[in-house]
């Protein structure tokens, strides 16, 4: 244990959370007397700022893969640094929404909880412990439930918090739960060495590994919100103040999948994984050795379990949105029908190199992007209109071409249009699924979640139809912020142009892994 | 499929300048609004000046002469092949004939002149493109740009119930044109060839039924029953015939003088160009019954016209019944040719040719002064409706006599030469056809002679003492026709020294 | 050259979006500029490569990783379709002259969709294919939604969700085709050249040719099309029934059936007298054919029948390529370009020339209205509109159903003898509605000839003129010189014919 590694490790965390005090700071002793504009805007720049450190730091980090002993805690560069960028990339974005809202009167406070969360979020990108995992996990988490409830004016908030506060801990509880199993059977809270110790163990393949898995699968599931463990989402989706809501949305859903790529590649990549640990620990395993059945069972366990919450989730997400008048509830939808699509790229991993990985991150980070920039739309008509409804949107073309222009990007890349960068996504997702599994299975799923984007248009189209089709009710213009605005107009070029040049992402995402 | 000809491309000629010029004139008319009969007189002068050239220019061997090759969609057998014959100049010329008298009759046409004579015009470039062509396409082309011509003249211009007549026709002749489709397109598949030359120089040999066959199975049989119906709606030939009486009849007079003068020789001159030559086979094969029909045709025809109290339904009838002489001789002649049977097949083939040029002349005619009684009765009619026309309009009941003696058969007119020259052929051919038809022959003298008494002779009518007798324009504009028909009917030659090296050119190359 | 017409239309969408909306004068002088622009590339680059084989334009990686190539190339099939393409956008934008509401973005969509079109005749790699195919649909759903008429939104969310569930399968199919072949490559040619097993191909046929199919219109998948045609703007109808229909019959042939040709193998058994995926599809066009003409029979909106019309029409391009031999499919791509700029036309008067003035397309309604009196124009450019649709001798479609009737006849006889009936039920069809609509023998009151006075109908204007000439012209000019359109066909057809063999 050097703790000199541990800060260059987590430097970026503490960047992170220096950045948070420094916002409580400025905002609590400097700008106290200020106009609350002019506080949320501070807040938000320092916020934004803090971030861009962070981003400084993990590339300056990037070779800090940390251990404790033989067991790595925290990993670094690939899945990790990726996950890392991104999350700091958003949050970027989500603060600067919040320039915009004046749900709040206590901006620096938000600004901070924020960071802190983002700060889980790092934490549970790079984690390879389930130690370290839990505390990440609760670090976002409970800054998530904080920022959900931060319009207390709003009943709403304060509901949609309580209700996020309880699955949240229930199924915190459920996660440790099954972390305590494992623990159990493998003897190790890292990763690598209970992927192991369910290969060299005969308990590896007892069913109680498999109860395991469940737990674990219902603690992240409530995380990205797949079905059956979504119920908050709509909830807190819709109750959530807008900056907060695109938080929870994005860098969250980044985080929390970036940790099922961690557990999963772990578990798909048990040669890696054996070649890594054999040569600090165990001898060579002999060749011609017998096949190892404990893996196998971790294996297609897991994938069996993230099979059926795929399908679930592609299945009620997109149904459910057919029917919602309310955006944030039919963003909320949509969002765990896109969490079923990326469930499913977990779930047919490629066991050979990184591929699967990257594919997934992409979806993420360019769902996460987009998804920001809706919810940033919403936020906008929200605060002049005063509502979320589909209605809202009427005659918006009229109101701010503007605006419009950028949520027709940001929907129809959802859907999935080409040459949008949500398009790219899909794609490489379910060629990377074909590619990794052949058979009946994978085809079948991937054609129905190819079937499924088909029916997601339908709900998209609904918000936009009423943007550019249906006569405004109200023709008075709609006025955004030239920040928010400038922010949307710049996500909303980056999605078109990864869409126009998917190489630009995929290439630098590639170039945190090794070649080969 | 076999190798299509290369083209001996010779460009475009006179064949091509007499299709194109009525269009030409049609799209002028269409724009000059009360001066369109002007143009469209002035073009179809020079027609008929071009179908004379025509007419002159012939080979003397009977051969198709005239012809105009070139390449156009050679993957299809579509070829631009024109030439004639004197059954094709004959009929060129008789067109041109027509449209001219249609186009003189009509100097009424308040509705639209300018969309008239377009449209007349257009049926006349139709009515050449059809009988010039070698090829099917070109032909079927044609064929089709009659049609619709047709349609609307009688859609637009003609009597209460044209709608009904109007699409009565299109039917019947656009389902024949769909049968005569689907066969060209069998023998097309079979041949690989469109061109009637080639298809009826296949035919004498033999090698079109082995290829149709070897290609499709035995249906050569099926086709040429296809190939009749087309054509046999058009003449008509009954029980096809019922679209008739009532397009002729609802059809505006001088629309009905290019329907019968000009138009139903449209389906004889394509049972001898197309259907005997390339099915000849066949249709020897199904002779009996056909004459059968054409007897029928002949006899019904005159019955029916007997029964009829609307004048132009009468005509409309003796229409029917006349060209089902020609229908008799058509089907009468198909049988092996012979040393023996050769004069008789000649007789009755010249006797058809000239029996479609006599018919159109003379149905033209009496159409003609229909469309004369018609304006000067207010509309009326029927045959009862009229009396005695004979004292106030003495010029109108003679000429209008001449032509009425000429269809009846009256020896020293047209008609006469032609039908005698039919019965001369077909008579020993097929006696029992030839005499029953005769009964038709004297149901429709009696028919006429009995329209001549209603109509012009007996007490007149009040109301039509002062029947305005033709005007001297109308007298300058008909002498002409009548003055053909007498020629015809003295000096047959004229037309028969041309056509009989043509007739003899085609016997040459059937088989049946 | 040709892939200039896909910039220019972009960059006019572009620059549509970017206008002033007080200045509708200038998006339609630009919008016209734009379109006249690609016209004249498509005709320069026809008449420049006539005959020739297949030319690559461009070629350079897009996603290296995926071995997807920005590959634009065009061979005969392609250039008589992007031909067909330009002159349809120029027409539109002559029939959109009138288009007052929002008429910068009306533009801007209809550019975007021009554009698209552009790029999927264009493409050579399926990725880029289906890119610009995508790009396509949505821009139809705010033409019809925004400027359409009867049941405008139902219609353009009907027709996006076929047209998205049919990329999807093709999406499906391609992404199964991509990961089997085992290339890193996804240019059509490489794929075609893949040696795909033959049993892949058998299953993977079906599903990219009904993807495209859907969008072509074939019979049971046609439901959008009579609905989304009603509902379009003039303009929306006759790019939906000219190019767009298109885009699906050539997806059919230059993906489906030339990527998978093994596809239409016999299966090795006979399920109710089908023995091959090629006998159920060209049952299902043979059904279409017959099917669209019968209903188009009984309709009683104007525009209805020209939409079943389509479907039947259509019916002949889907039967022409389940022909597979030369003749056929000749005859398929030349109903492509016959059946878009005819279909072109009639949309034009029923949309343009007679609902714009007349705001009705009921028949009863027509038929009081003595439009062959005032409307002269319009009846007439109907009447020859018809007669080229029915197939009349003299007009593009009747060399095109030709072929694929002589190339059917040599596949199957009987599918001959239905479509046979198809076409005669569409000479009544057309006629039924040319009778109905403009000549009508009701004898006019004199109480609406008083009306009839008193409301004149607004004058036909230049453009619309301009666009009846345009349509009118091409299809006469094939109908008459069909060479001039075969001669880039024909070789097109034989090397795709021989690379399939």
């Amino acid at each position: 244990m050097n703790y000199v590694d541990l800060f260059r490790a987590t430097l970026p965390e503490t960047v992170l959370e220096c950045a948070a005090l420094l916002v409580l700071v400025v905002d609590l002793a400097f700008l106290r007397n200020s106009a609350l504009r002019m506080r949320a805007a501070m807040a938000a720049w320092l916020g934004v700022a803090g971030c861009l450190v962070a981003v400084w730091a993990v590339y300056a980090a990037s070779p800090g893969a940390f251990s404790a002993g033989n067991d790595l805690l925290l990993a670094a560069g690939g899945s990790a640094a990726v996950a890392q960028l991104g999350i700091l990339v958003l949050t970027c974005f989500a603060l600067l929404l919040l320039v915009d809202s004046g749900f709040t009167r206590n901006p620096g406070e938000f600004v901070a909880v924020v960071l802190m969360s983002a700060a889980g979020g790092l934490l549970i990108s790079a984690a390879q412990d389930l130690l370290v995992i839990f505390i990440g996990l609760e670090l976002l988490s409970l800054g998530l439930y904080i920022l959900t409830a931060f319009a207390k004016k709003s009943g709403k908030s304060a509901e949609s918090a309580i209700k996020y506060y309880l699955f949240g801990g229930m199924s915190a509880a459920f996660l440790l739960f099954g972390f305590s199993y494992l623990y159990g059977i493998s003897g190790s809270t890292n990763l690598q060495r209970i992927v192991l110790g369910s290969y060299t163990s005969a308990a590896g393949a007892t069913p109680l590994l498999y109860l395991a898995l469940v737990m674990i699968a219902a603690g992240l599931g409530f995380k990205v919100a797949a079905v059956p463990f979504h119920l908050w989402a709509p909830d807190t989706y819709e109750g959530a103040p807008a900056p907060a809501a695109a938080f929870i949305a994005s860098v969250s859903k980044v985080a929390s999948f970036a940790l099922l790529i961690s557990i999963t590649a772990a578990g798909w990549h048990f040669l890696d994984v054996l070649h890594a640990v054999g040569r600090m620990t165990i001898t060579a395993i002999p060749p011609g050795a017998p096949r190892p059945h404990g893996v196998l069972g971790f294996r297609y366990g897991w994938s069996l379990i993230l099979t059926v919450l795929a399908i679930a989730s592609m299945i009620l997400g997109n149904l459910a949105a057919l029917v919602q008048v309310s955006v944030r509830r039919l963003l909320a939808y949509s969002a765990i029908a896109h969490a079923g699509y990326i469930l499913l790229g977990l779930a047919f991993f490629s066991p050979w190199g990184d591929r699967s990985a990257q594919t997934v991150l992409y979806y993420i980070l360019t769902y996460g992007l987009t998804t920001i920039g809706a919810f940033g739309v919403v936020g906008v008509v929200e605060r002049v209109t005063g509502s979320d409804r589909m209605d809202a949107f009427l005659g918006l073309h009229k109101r701010s071409p503007l605006l419009a222009a950028v949520a027709l990007v940001f929907f129809l890349s959802l859907a999935g249009i080409p040459p949008l960068v949500g398009f790219w996504a899909k794609f490489n997702l379910f060629a990377a699924v074909l590619g990794a599994s052949q058979g009946a299975l994978p085809f079948t799923l991937v054609a129905l979640a190819v079937a499924f984007s088909a029916v997601s248009l339908y709900y998209y189209l609904q918000v936009l139809k009423r943007a550019y089709v249906m006569p405004a009710v109200d023709g008075s213009p709609i006025r955004a912020h030239p920040v928010t605005l400038a922010a949307l107009w710049v996500i909303a070029a980056a999605v078109l142009l990864l869409g126009c040049f998917p190489s630009l992402l995929q290439g630098w995402i590639a170039g945190f892994y090794p070649a080969g | 499929m076999n190798a299509i000809l290369p083209p001996a491309a010779t460009g475009f000629g006179i064949l091509t300048l007499i299709t194109v010029v009525p269009l030409l004139g049609a799209v002028v008319a269409l724009f000059s609004g009360r001066h369109a009969r002007g143009v469209a007189l002035f073009t179809a002068l020079i027609n008929l000046a071009l179908a004379l050239v025509i007419w002159t220019r012939l080979p003397a061997d009977g051969g198709i002469g005239l012809v105009e090759r070139l390449a156009w969609a050679p993957s299809l057998g579509i070829e631009y092949h024109l030439g004639v014959d004197a059954l094709g100049a004959l009929m060129v010329l008789l067109s041109s004939i027509v449209t001219l008298m249609s186009i003189d009759a009509a100097h009424r046409v308040h509705h639209q002149p300018g969309l008239y004579y377009g449209l007349v015009l257009t049926l006349e470039s139709g009515l050449f493109g059809s009988f010039t062509a070698l090829n099917f396409f070109h032909w079927f082309l044609f064929w089709e740009l009659s049609l619709i011509p047709a349609f609307f003249l009688i859609k637009l211009w003609g009597g209460p119930r044209r709608g009904p007549a109007a699409t009565q026709f299109l039917v019947y002749t656009m389902a024949g044109s769909v049968a005569l489709l689907i066969c060209f397109l069998a023998v097309f598949l079979a041949t690989g060839s469109m061109d009637f030359g080639q298809l009826t120089a296949m035919a004498q040999s033999g090698a079109l039924t082995e290829a149709v066959t070897a290609h499709l199975g035995p249906v050569m049989f099926w086709l040429a029953i296809g190939v009749l119906a087309g054509f046999s709606v058009k003449v008509p030939l009954m029980p096809l015939h019922t679209w008739l009486p009532a397009a002729y009849a609802e059809a505006p007079s001088p629309v009905t003088m290019l329907l019968t003068g000009a138009m139903s020789k449209m389906g004889v001159y394509g049972l001898l160009r197309i259907a005997l030559p390339i099915f000849g086979a066949q249709i020897a094969t199904m002779r009996t019954p056909l004459l059968a029909l054409a007897v029928i045709t002949v006899v019904m025809g005159a019955w029916a016209a007997a029964a009829q109290k609307d004048l132009k339904r009468v005509f409309a009838y003796s229409s029917v019944n006349h060209l089902g002489y020609c229908l008799l001789g058509i089907f009468a002649l198909a049988i092996p040719i012979s040393g023996a049977t050769q004069t008789n097949q000649a007789a009755a083939l010249n006797g058809v040719i000239l029996q479609m040029f006599n018919h159109g002349l003379t149905a033209a005619a009496i159409f003609w002064f229909m469309a004369i009684i018609q304006m000067r009765s207010g509309g009326l009619r029927g045959i009862d409706d009229f009396g005695g026309l004979r004292k106030p309009a003495p010029v109108l009941a003679g000429m209008m006599g001449i032509a009425l003696f000429s269809s009846l058969g009256l020896p020293g007119l047209n008609n006469f030469v032609s039908e005698f020259l039919i019965f001369r052929g077909v008579f020993p051919l097929s006696w029992i056809g030839a005499t029953i038809s005769l009964l038709g022959l004297l149901v429709t003298a009696a028919v006429l002679l009995t329209v001549i008494q209603k109509v012009f002779t007996g007490p007149a009518p009040e109301r039509w003492a002062a029947f305005p007798d033709l005007h001297h324009s109308e007298r300058l504009a008909l002498a002409p026709v009548l003055v053909l028909m007498l020629l015809i009917g003295l000096v047959p030659q004229l037309i028969l020294n041309a056509v009989n090296p043509t007739v003899l050119n085609l016997l040459a190359h059937w088989r049946f | 050259m040709l892939a200039f017409a896909l910039y220019i239309s972009f960059a006019g969408a572009l620059l549509q979006a970017l206008l002033p909306k007080s200045r509708p004068g200038l998006a339609r002088w630009l919008a016209l500029a734009t379109t006249i622009a690609g016209l004249a590339i498509a005709i320069a680059g026809y008449a420049a490569a006539f005959g020739q084989g297949r030319q690559v334009l461009v070629d350079v990686p897009w996603v290296a990783s995926m071995g997807i190539h920005y590959l634009l190339a065009a061979d005969g099939i392609s250039r008589v379709v992007i031909l067909l393409t330009g002159i349809a956008a120029v027409a539109g934008v002559l029939f959109s002259w009138n288009v007052e509401l929002r008429t910068n973005q009306f533009f801007a969509f209809y550019l975007l969709l021009i554009g698209g079109v552009y790029g999927v005749f264009l493409s050579f790699d399926f990725f880029l294919l289906f890119v610009f195919y995508e790009i396509a649909i949505v821009p139809k759903y705010f033409l019809i939604s925004i400027w359409g008429s009867t049941r405008r939104e139902y219609g353009a969310m009907k027709l996006v969700l076929y047209s998205f569930v049919g990329s999807s399968m093709i999406l499906i199919g391609l992404l199964a085709a991509y990961a089997a072949s085992g290339a890193h490559s996804t240019s059509l040619i490489a794929l075609a050249h893949a040696g795909l097993p033959v049993s892949f191909q058998m299953w993977c046929f079906p599903l990219v040719f009904i993807g495209f199919a859907v969008l072509a219109g074939m019979w049971p998948l046609h439901t959008w099309a009579p609905t989304g045609h009603v509902a379009a703007p003039t303009a929306a109808s006759m790019l939906l029934a000219g190019v767009v229909m298109k885009l699906g019959a050539y997806g059919c042939l230059r993906v489906a059936i030339a990527v998978f040709p093994h596809g239409l193998d016999p299966w090795g058994f006979t399920f109710l007298g089908l023995a091959s995926w090629r006998d159920v599809f060209a049952l299902l066009a043979v059904i279409g054919i017959v099917y669209g003409a019968l209903v188009a029979l009984a309709q009683s909106d104007f525009k209805f029948v020209i939409g079943y019309s389509s479907v039947s029409h259509m019916g002949f391009v889907l039967l022409g390529l389940m022909t597979f031999n030369q003749i056929g499919l000749d005859g398929a791509v030349l109903q492509m370009f016959s059946h878009g700029v005819i279909a072109g036309l009639l949309f034009a008067i029923v949309g343009r020339i007679v609902y714009d003035r007349t705001h009705t397309r009921q028949f009863a309604d027509l038929e009081a209205m003595h439009l062959s009196r005032r409307l002269p124009f319009a009846a007439w450019v109907f009447v020859v509109a018809g007669m080229a649709s029915m197939g009349l001798p003299g007009f593009s479609g009747f060399i095109a159903e030709l072929q694929v009737l002589i190339g059917a006849w040599t596949a199957r006889p009987w599918w001959t003898i239905a479509a046979g009936i198809g076409i005669v039920v569409g000479v009544a069809y057309t006629w039924r509605a040319l009778q109905r609509a403009f000549f009508s023998d009701r004898i006019p009151t004199p109480h609406e000839l008083e009306s009839e006075h008193a409301h004149k109908l607004a004058p036909i204007t230049w453009p619309e003129i301009a666009g009846v000439a345009l349509l009118g012209v091409s299809t006469l000019v094939v109908g008459l010189y069909p060479r001039i359109l075969l001669g880039a066909i024909e070789p097109a057809v034989k090397a795709l014919l021989g690379g399939v063999q």
